[in-house]
């Protein structure tokens, strides 16, 4: 009986999600299986839409150089990027960069001004740095910085975690430094805003 | 491994929804997974308290350097961030406290910079103008000599006075006067097109109204060939 249900709601799934895959490469596919329908992200696997080509590119450059170390990284993306040619991955970059990115809006609503706040301004008598002098007055990211308006919350927070967890990104980066002053509080606070920035 | 799932979802035909079900059953079996092991990591993590505040100027030199780049040579973000590296202590001091009395309007440098006291300005500047990292680099290098003739020679048709004559023949600086030498090609240009609404506000009590006219009087080829100039000068 339970063995019923779970297929039904398969299949709904499958109904819902099947129209959005014609017309995708398969490379893209492959891409989409894990960050999900129209590469809007799926649970820690983050959004790719909207995403900065150059930051993508450098993204998989990492993982194939296992620079980028964190668990998931080392469980999913070091296999994954393992056929892929630079010429590939540049067009996979290119291709996700031009779907509209949508919000993930799924932080905590009282955090988000506290939020904004930080990503504004920083903390300056707490040596924290304002997020908006790279990331962009709208978290739009530019050239190799990312774009961190929109994200899922549970993956800002976690990347913020895991700078300080001694985890690497294997781009030249300051992030594990601006990331280190962080404490759980003001991640949260973050991760929320960013979640609802559209 | 993914090639052959990519095919497999490709295939077309009575079987196709059968094996979209098997993959993404295992798909969300091993979602239900991760999620699991997510939500584990990150309840641990939250266990930690929030790391000690640092106080002192070791710790606001990292700051500063967070952005101004590891050796202060200056960085790219979504705004250029100048180099501080080599510039001359009095210049520093005064910009900060321009951005502290908004006589300098730059939103960020005002947060970062209302919160430091008189001895700590000091101390900073004298920090970097210790250091001497290579420039930064990445500025256009097509029309470096027209750049080097502005900044030796001026545009006297122009109104223009040689570069060299005020901030010195290798960039510099002196005093108040700030080194232009190595600094980040996309701050220059954006300081010298944006003068007067960035650096306008307190013409009456320092100096920022000296570079206005000649500011203006560039145009915007020539404020790029002599920012690319000055970005290479070591």
């Amino acid at each position: 009986m339970k063995r019923i249900g779970l297929k039904i709601a398969i299949m709904a799934i499958v109904a819902y999600v099947a129209p959005s895959w014609a017309g995708e490469s398969p490379a893209v596919r492959n891409c989409t299986w894990c960050h999900g329908a129209g590469a809007q992200g799926y649970t820690v696997a983050p959004r790719l839409a909207g995403q900065r080509p150059l930051y993508i590119m450098s993204q998989i450059r990492s993982f194939r150089e296992h620079a980028r170390d964190n668990p998931f990284s080392k469980q999913y993306m070091w296999s994954a990027v393992t056929a892929l040619d630079p010429h590939t991955a540049r067009d996979l970059a290119d291709y996700f960069a031009t779907i509209p990115p949508k919000a993930a809006n799924d932080g905590d609503t009282t955090l988000a001004s506290r939020g904004r706040t930080i990503y504004l301004e920083g903390i300056p008598e707490a040596n924290i740095v304002s997020c908006y002098a790279c990331h962009g007055p709208n978290a739009e990211g530019v050239r190799d910085i990312p774009r961190l308006g929109g994200l899922a919350y549970f993956y800002l927070k976690g990347r913020l975690e895991q700078w300080g967890e001694g985890y690497h990104s294997g781009t030249e980066s300051p992030m594990p430094m601006v990331a280190s002053h962080l404490g759980p509080d003001e991640i949260a606070a973050l991760a929320s805003y960013l979640s609802f920035v559209k | 491994m993914m090639g052959a799932r990519s095919h497999e979802a490709e295939a077309s035909g009575g079987r196709r929804g059968g094996r979209i079900v098997k993959a993404l059953s295992l798909r969300m079996a091993l979602q239900a997974a991760t999620v699991a092991v997510a939500f584990s990591t990150t309840g641990h993590a939250a266990d930690g308290g929030a790391p000690a505040r640092q106080g002192g100027l070791e710790a606001k030199l990292e700051y500063c350097k967070t952005c101004h780049g590891l050796s202060g040579q200056g960085y790219l973000g979504y705004f250029p961030m100048p180099r501080l590296a080599g510039q001359q202590p009095e210049y520093i001091e005064a910009q900060l406290r321009a951005f502290i009395e908004r006589r300098r309007t730059n939103p960020i440098m005002f947060n970062v910079a209302h919160v430091l006291s008189p001895s700590m300005l000091t101390a900073l500047a004298m920090h970097f103008r210790d250091l001497n990292p290579k420039p930064f680099g990445g500025g256009p290098r097509g029309s470096l000599a027209e750049g080097k003739k502005i900044f030796d020679e001026g545009l006297p048709e122009a109104n223009v006075p040689a570069c060299s004559a005020c901030h010195g023949t290798t960039g510099k600086g002196q005093n108040e006067i700030p080194r232009l030498a190595g600094q980040v090609y996309e701050y220059t240009v954006g300081q010298l097109t944006g003068w007067k609404k960035e650096r306008g506000q307190g013409s009456a009590i320092d100096t920022s109204a000296i570079m206005a006219p000649t500011a203006h009087n560039l145009t915007r080829s020539q404020v790029e060939a002599v920012a690319a100039y000055v970005s290479y000068l070591q």
